[in-house]
């Protein structure tokens, strides 16, 4: 079986059991009281949320993995866990609206957990839209390597920025200092969604990667 | 170290004299940065909105589009003739390298930036002389943050296509939020508030200049490697 294959299975596995999760959300969870039925995004929202910031560490970490290795490999990856990040960026940024709406009275606020994710995602584009802009493929790996490892840098302050200012967003009730504070059937939806985002990161950085790699040799064959 | 500082003050002190000797950039950056201003009068309601509620994000504004005019041309000056190539021939470590063009860029934004806030302080009347040496002190610290990450990329953009619309696009997610902090500190300065208020934001731009000069720095090799 070949890793795009591999990478295909696991993004199905993936999806099937994100419609498992959904199920439990909608008919197994309960709802919540003040919120509603609109609480139900938050399964869809915050894993991708985590997600989003992750890759992008991902994609800073392999930077300078890259810089120091040489490894094209790392590039590879580097570039589909980016590609990865915009994507779930972009379901953080429709489902957030979608949920602000009904809760909140308007689709967006220039809250500072919004704007952050604005900046992610405008991160990630920039990245996207430089390596397409640069013709050499060893020069683009190193701009990716150096804008990827800036981006990472800049996560922690995203972070602390959303802590020094008054933010209109619900406060994280799972990955905080003191323990979670959602009741248990909801946290175990939550986790199980967690596992499946995790499972389609995987999924989708494997099946990226692999159509990378197998253009390069590719391409390597066709110069030989 | 000693030899490294030495090096940069080369080469910013080459980058300052063509500056000086030609004055066409520095004379067009300041124009560039009266002109804004002037835009930004005619694209506010002076009857709607209070002045100095807007004025610290007139001056930001201002200063990040400045600072991205004078960004663009700090390496484009070393494409005619081939000049990059002959600098990272020359027996000058990259580091040096980086840190000069830092400063030479640094001193090209502050002379800009020095015509930008008196020209800001006349045409919006804004109260600025009583909070100045503080005010320099929020600019210099910000502009720091944003000229070390914008010297990298301007380097970065060189050798892409459409160099001057990829440099904002990649430049300006990284200055959105020391955007932000200036602009929050400015507005306590401005309205005369006590030094605790602002206090968060310039803690954090001191720790952004911290890392990205620091990240700049060590960075800058790698993109001008060939």
């Amino acid at each position: 079986m070949s890793l795009v294959q591999k990478g295909r299975g696991i993004t199905l596995v993936g999806l099937a059991l994100l419609g498992g999760v959904y199920v439990r959300a909608l008919a197994f969870t309960p709802v919540e009281r003040l919120q509603g039925p609109a609480q139900k995004i938050y399964y869809l929202h915050v894993p991708a949320a985590i997600w989003t910031e992750t890759a992008i560490i991902m994609v800073g970490l392999a930077g300078a993995f890259y810089l120091f290795l040489g490894d094209r490999r790392l590039d590879l990856f580097a570039q589909a866990s980016a590609e990865v990040g915009t994507v779930f960026a972009t379901i953080v940024l429709t489902t957030g609206p979608i949920w602000g709406k009904p809760i909140w009275g308007t689709w967006w606020t220039w809250d500072a957990r919004l704007t952050s994710m604005l900046l992610l995602f405008f991160l990630y584009l920039g990245y996207l839209l430089m390596r397409g802009a640069v013709r050499d493929p060893a020069l683009a790996a190193r701009y990716g390597a150096v804008l990827g490892i800036c981006g990472a840098c800049l996560v922690p302050f995203i972070h602390f920025s959303v802590y020094f200012f008054p933010t209109l967003h619900p406060q994280p009730i799972v990955l905080k200092p003191s323990t979670p504070s959602l009741p248990g059937s909801m946290l175990t939806t939550f986790l199980s969604s967690f596992a499946v985002f995790t499972l389609l990161y995987v999924g989708f950085v494997t099946q990226r990667y692999a159509i990378g790699r197998e253009k390069e040799l590719g391409e390597a064959g066709s110069h030989a | 170290m000693a030899e490294l500082l030495r090096q940069a003050w080369t080469i910013a002190r080459k980058d300052l004299l063509l500056e000086f000797r030609s004055r066409t950039a520095i004379m067009s950056a300041a124009v560039f940065t009266a002109l804004v201003l002037v835009v930004f009068n005619f694209g506010r309601d002076p009857t709607a909105v209070p002045t100095l509620t807007i004025a610290p994000s007139i001056l930001w504004v201002t200063f990040t589009f400045a600072g991205m005019v004078a960004l663009n041309r700090a390496f484009e000056l070393e494409l005619e003739n081939l000049t990059l190539d002959g600098l990272l021939l020359s027996p000058i470590s990259r580091h040096s390298l980086y840190l000069g063009k830092l400063a030479a860029n640094l001193v090209f934004v502050a002379a800009v930036e020095t015509i930008g806030l008196f020209l800001f302080a006349v045409l919006f009347d804004v109260p600025i002389w009583h909070v100045l040496g503080a005010l320099v002190g929020v600019i210099a610290l910000a502009t720091l943050g944003f000229i070390a990450v914008g010297t990298l990329f301007s380097a970065m953009v060189l050798r892409t296509r459409f160099a001057e619309l990829m440099l904002p696009v990649l430049l300006l997610p990284f200055l959105m939020l020391p955007l932000r902090w200036a602009v929050q500190a400015t507005s306590a300065l401005l309205a005369a508030r006590p030094l605790s208020e602002m206090m968060g934001s310039l803690k954090l731009l001191a720790a952004y200049d911290i890392v990205f000069v620091t990240l700049a720095t060590l960075l800058f090799p790698s993109i001008v490697e060939e």
